[in-house]
């Protein structure tokens, strides 16, 4: 057993005695103390974890399949008692009075919290470059980014660290990520996992979801957290069907759509290929192909660096020094204690949006900004409505590149904000998608997304999973992992 | 130099009476231990979401609905953006340019004549809290329990031409929201606020002048005040010739005047934009008319029932009318006597002094409107004198017991019967021979004494009116 077993198969070596909850813990503290010095995924490994592992040993039940797993949390969601960050400076220290409910239902579904991931400040960025601490590397490269911003997440999950992690995706934070480090990233539909709990980036967009080795155990992963959550009054009064019993292998008849906005020249031919030859294999299976337009893609980067700061100006005006988190101390003044508390406490990009996102919303500007850029999202949702007319899964690349190499595009943003082109659309539209893996180029994963309708996660699983289990793919592991004992 | 005529408008702030605040379940109280009422959502913890309180949403809408606003079935919510330690998310939820009430309006009586005052618009949002400046250096402390009660802000058009109207609205605007249940706006615990605007210009002119904002009038008398001082240094300025700054005043009780608290250019952009952490109020015609079902009779409409049913002067309607709970006492009161202008004179004169002076509600008193009734018409049945009546309304008070039993008690009922009456005169007047003859030397006053003499051998439960007639009649038959 290691973590590139499935979590069925985690679950049953448990209930076969042949580990326990606790050994679990500790393989995981193992994998993170011989490989993390490298990949500098986590932030903080929970103290208490092995301690909180064997707790689970006595309960372990056959319908309980994620009892004693280990997982860990992207640093933006918070954990009652344990330090959260969102890899920012600013709120170094802070240590939340309550836990998110993300992680109140996996801990009541027995799961044993590692501890908490790196990712981009306030998961803002897409490289894991912008964390305010260290970045983090890619395992199967470690001169590449694994991605961001949930790149702690996805490269723990890659490097075998934890079987699986929650990340959040605003504009393709879980997906990107989970292409550059070979693993599953499920963003679920907006509304059907509770944000309460998750530290805001930008309100509107954000949305938790898993990143494992599998569409299964995304699949297992989602049923544990999805669901109305009374503390959330964007979390959709839905009752989660059983996603599991969605994975039947079956997409004879589907209707699969290709936008050529998705193919744009930015993606790069051996993307292109790989992406192109799953296609294949889908219609191999059974599903039918055609072609379809998303026409207002080509303005969904504008309107997403529009909204999602002007919400982020907003939201992170609450990091001021007054009530948690770092104060500067040498501030004369009210004023002077919030301009230093904030210059030294927020990164770079972070300001960048803040600066760009209170512009948008400023008196005079409204209009021509926000305003406008909410109409464009208006017209990129109805360009997904009519798509899902004739079709019922949209796939395409999860980003144009393979990961690309640390520092290579740190200091010219708006190039590194063209690799969430193809993601960033399903957030503004608040759709469901899910990227696999469907190919290593160079010895670098390359990843398929597919898109879903509005709370159609179940034909999205059943769709990514009979594609992974005919690429035959999963779980992929890269060298580095190979090399560890555990 | 042509006449002026002021321009007010103000704006209200009412604290709804919800159990727990508008976005958390944190308990609203007045007074207790600074920050011991917060939670994640009211301290803006990270990732901490707000959730709507069905009550005060509930009790916004009755508000504006009682305040003749018409209420769109579609209204949002918006974050008002700004810096300051007293705001713990750096942002205030509140509605912005679509309010759950607008267009509305109420009446006041200016001088005998009734005056509409348009209302613009009411909207929902949350308070902020407090910050104590500390008298031993350079820190102030917060205390974050008023933050995120709810609040509604009640914006009036510019339509109030006096500092006596502009109190005289804000009565009625306490009225009204006091008899809805929705405030009870106590002034000097902040549940009812109130900002002014200001302005003059020559009668006649349709523009409106520069104005001027007037903050921290925390008294009913205090925004007359403000807004007279107001009103008489903006005279002045322009008597000489001068213009008006637009700025933000406050007002200070100590001094008497105003104190600029900011000018124009100082003037924040809120940046509001919708909050997308809250959904739209998406509100049914059946729940609307539920609210405007809970909506009783309003102050105004009582005034002008109590005048026109009961033939009360406007003076009583107005005094009756003061709460909902003393309107409702005297109308329960007048319908169980013959005369309900008794019935306004004796809640208006003895127990209101007695309410004052005992610093109690009507509703906390042992009398109810029907023991009222009951010794009301004692009166008016003869049964009692209004003497002795005054005596034992003290003891329904003081005891809780009813008139008759108290009157059984202590053997009260009025003699008015003639011959006993008759019988006791004769022995009065043959004891006080001096006294009679006064009288018949002309001396009115003699009279009043040979009647308390009478009330005196009767402990005071003879007739005044009998006993006057009887005494006349056997001083003239004498002669
Ligand atoms: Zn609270």
């Amino acid at each position: 057993m290691d973590f590139f077993s499935s979590l069925q198969e985690l679950h049953a070596g448990l209930l076969k005695r042949e580990a326990t909850a606790s050994e679990l813990a500790d393989l995981s503290l193992q994998r993170i103390a011989s490989l993390d010095d490298r990949v500098h995924a986590f932030l903080h490994v929970s103290a208490d974890c092995v301690a909180a592992a064997k707790e689970t040993e006595t309960v372990i039940g056959q319908e309980r399949i994620l009892d004693g797993i280990p997982y860990a949390l992207k640093d933006n969601m918070c954990t009652r008692g344990i330090e959260t960050t969102c890899a920012s400076h600013i709120l170094k220290g802070y240590i939340p009075p309550y836990s998110a409910t993300v992680a109140e239902r996996l801990n009541d579904a027995g799961a044993v919290l590692m501890g908490k991931l790196n990712m981009d400040e306030f998961a803002m960025g897409s490289s894991t470059e912008n964390s305010g601490f260290f970045p983090t590397r890619n395992p199967w490269n470690l001169e590449r980014v694994p991605g961001g911003s949930s790149g702690g997440a996805a490269a723990a999950v890659a490097a075998g660290m934890v079987p699986f992690a929650l990340g959040s995706d605003t504009g393709g934070s879980i997906r990107q990520p989970a292409a550059f480090c070979g693993v599953v990233g499920l963003k679920p539909s907006y509304g059907l996992v509770s944000r309460f709990g998750l530290v805001a980036f930008a309100s509107s967009l954000d949305q938790i979801g898993p990143l494992t080795h599998t569409v299964e155990d995304a699949a297992i992963v989602l049923q544990a957290i999805a669901g109305k959550d009374e503390r959330d009054s964007t979390s959709a009064n839905i009752q989660a069907p059983d996603y599991r019993a969605a994975l039947t292998g079956d997409v004879r008849g589907l209707r699969i759509g290709i936008a050529s906005e998705y193919f744009g020249p930015s993606v790069e031919i051996g993307v292109r290929n790989a992406v192109t030859k799953a296609i294949a294999l889908l219609e191999q299976l059974g599903a039918t192909v055609s072609p379809i337009s998303l026409p207002h893609t080509e303005y969904a980067l504008s309107a997403y660096y529009l909204i999602a700061p002007a919400e982020a100006s907003s939201n992170l005006a609450r990091y001021d020094g007054v009530r948690y988190g770092v104060r500067a101390v040498d501030a004369g003044n009210l004023l002077d204690m919030y301009e230093k508390t904030r210059s030294t406490g927020f990164g770079s990009e972070v300001k960048r949006r803040i600066l760009i996102g209170t512009y948008a919303l400023s008196s005079g500007y409204y209009d021509d900004y926000y305003k406008r850029a909410q109409q464009v999202r208006t017209l990129i949702r109805q360009d997904f409505l009519d798509a899902f007319e004739s079709v019922d899964v949209i796939v395409s690349p999860t980003a144009p590149t393979t990961a690309f190499r640390l520092g290579e595009k740190v200091h010219d943003p708006l190039t590194m904000y063209l690799s969430d082109i193809c993601t960033i659309p399903v957030n503004l539209a608040g759709l469901p998608a899910i990227s696999v893996p469907c190919g290593v180029i160079d010895g670098l994963p390359v990843g398929l997304q597919m898109i879903g309708r509005m709370f159609d996660e179940q034909t999205l699983l059943r769709v990514a999973h009979a594609y992974e289990q005919a690429a035959g793919m999963a779980p992929l592991r890269p060298a580095l992992a190979m090399g560890v004992k555990a | 130099m042509t006449a002026l005529e002021t321009v007010i408008g103000l704006e209200v702030h009412v604290e709804l009476g919800t159990k727990t605040k508008i976005f958390c379940s944190c308990a609203v109280e007045f007074g207790a231990p600074p920050n011991s009422h917060v939670c994640p959502v009211c301290l803006g913890s990270p990732g901490a979401l707000p959730v709507l309180n069905e009550q005060a949403l509930a009790l916004g809408i009755r508000a504006a609905l009682a305040l003749n606003c018409s209420v769109p079935a579609q209204s949002k919510f918006d974050r008002k953006n700004y810096f300051y330690p007293d705001s713990p998310k750096a942002y205030q939820i509140s509605q912005y340019d679509e309010p759950i009430g607008q267009h509305g309006f109420i009446e006041i009586a200016v001088g005998g004549e009734k005056k509409r005052i348009g209302i613009t618009r009411v909207h929902l949002e949350e308070d902020a809290g407090k910050l104590n400046h500390s008298p031993y250096g350079d820190v102030s402390f917060v205390d974050l329990n008023r933050v995120g009660i709810p609040l509604i802000e009640i914006v009036s058009e510019p339509d109030i031409r006096s500092a006596e109207e502009a109190r005289l609205y804000l009565e009625e605007i306490r009225s009204i929201m006091q008899y809805c249940l929705v405030s009870e706006c106590r002034m000097e615990e902040g549940s009812l606020r109130c900002d002014a605007n200001i302005s003059l210009r020559p009668v006649g002119q349709r523009e409106f002048g520069t104005k001027t904002e007037i903050k921290n009038m925390n008294s009913f008398r205090n925004v007359q005040r403000g807004l007279e001082y107001e009103q008489e240094r903006q005279t002045g300025i322009l008597a000489r010739g001068e213009n008006i700054a637009q700025q933000t005043l406050r007002w200070d009780e100590a001094t008497g005047t105003t104190l600029v608290m900011r000018s124009k250019e100082d003037a924040h952009d809120y940046r509001y934009f919708p909050d997308p952490d809250l959904p739209r109020i998406v509100l049914s015609a059946a729940y609307i008319d539920a609210r405007r079902d809970e909506i009783p009779e309003l102050p105004a409409q009582m005034r002008e029932r109590f005048e026109r049913e009961y033939g009360l002067p406007a003076y009583d309607a107005g005094v009756l009318t003061a709460s909902r709970g003393l309107a409702e006492y005297f109308d329960q009161t007048a319908q169980r006597v013959r005369d309900p202008k008794s019935a306004s004179n004796w809640i208006m004169g003895e127990l209101l002094a007695y309410l004052k002076a005992a610093m109690l509600e009507i509703d906390e008193i042992h009398v109810t409107p029907f023991a009222l009734a009951d010794l009301i018409r004692l009166i008016e049945d003869g049964t009692i004198s209004a003497k002795i009546a005054k005596t034992l309304l003290k003891d329904m008070l003081d005891s809780g017991k009813d008139a008759k039993t108290l009157i059984a008690e202590q053997g009260l009922i009025q003699i008015s019967d003639e011959g006993e009456l008759r019988a006791i005169a004769l022995r009065v007047l043959a004891a006080n021979p001096k006294t009679v003859d006064d009288y018949r030397a002309g001396k009115e006053k003699a009279l009043g004494s040979l009647v308390g003499q009478m009330m005196k051998e009767t402990r005071g439960k003879a007739n005044p009116q009998i006993v006057n007639r009887v005494i006349l009649e056997l001083i003239a038959g004498g002669e």
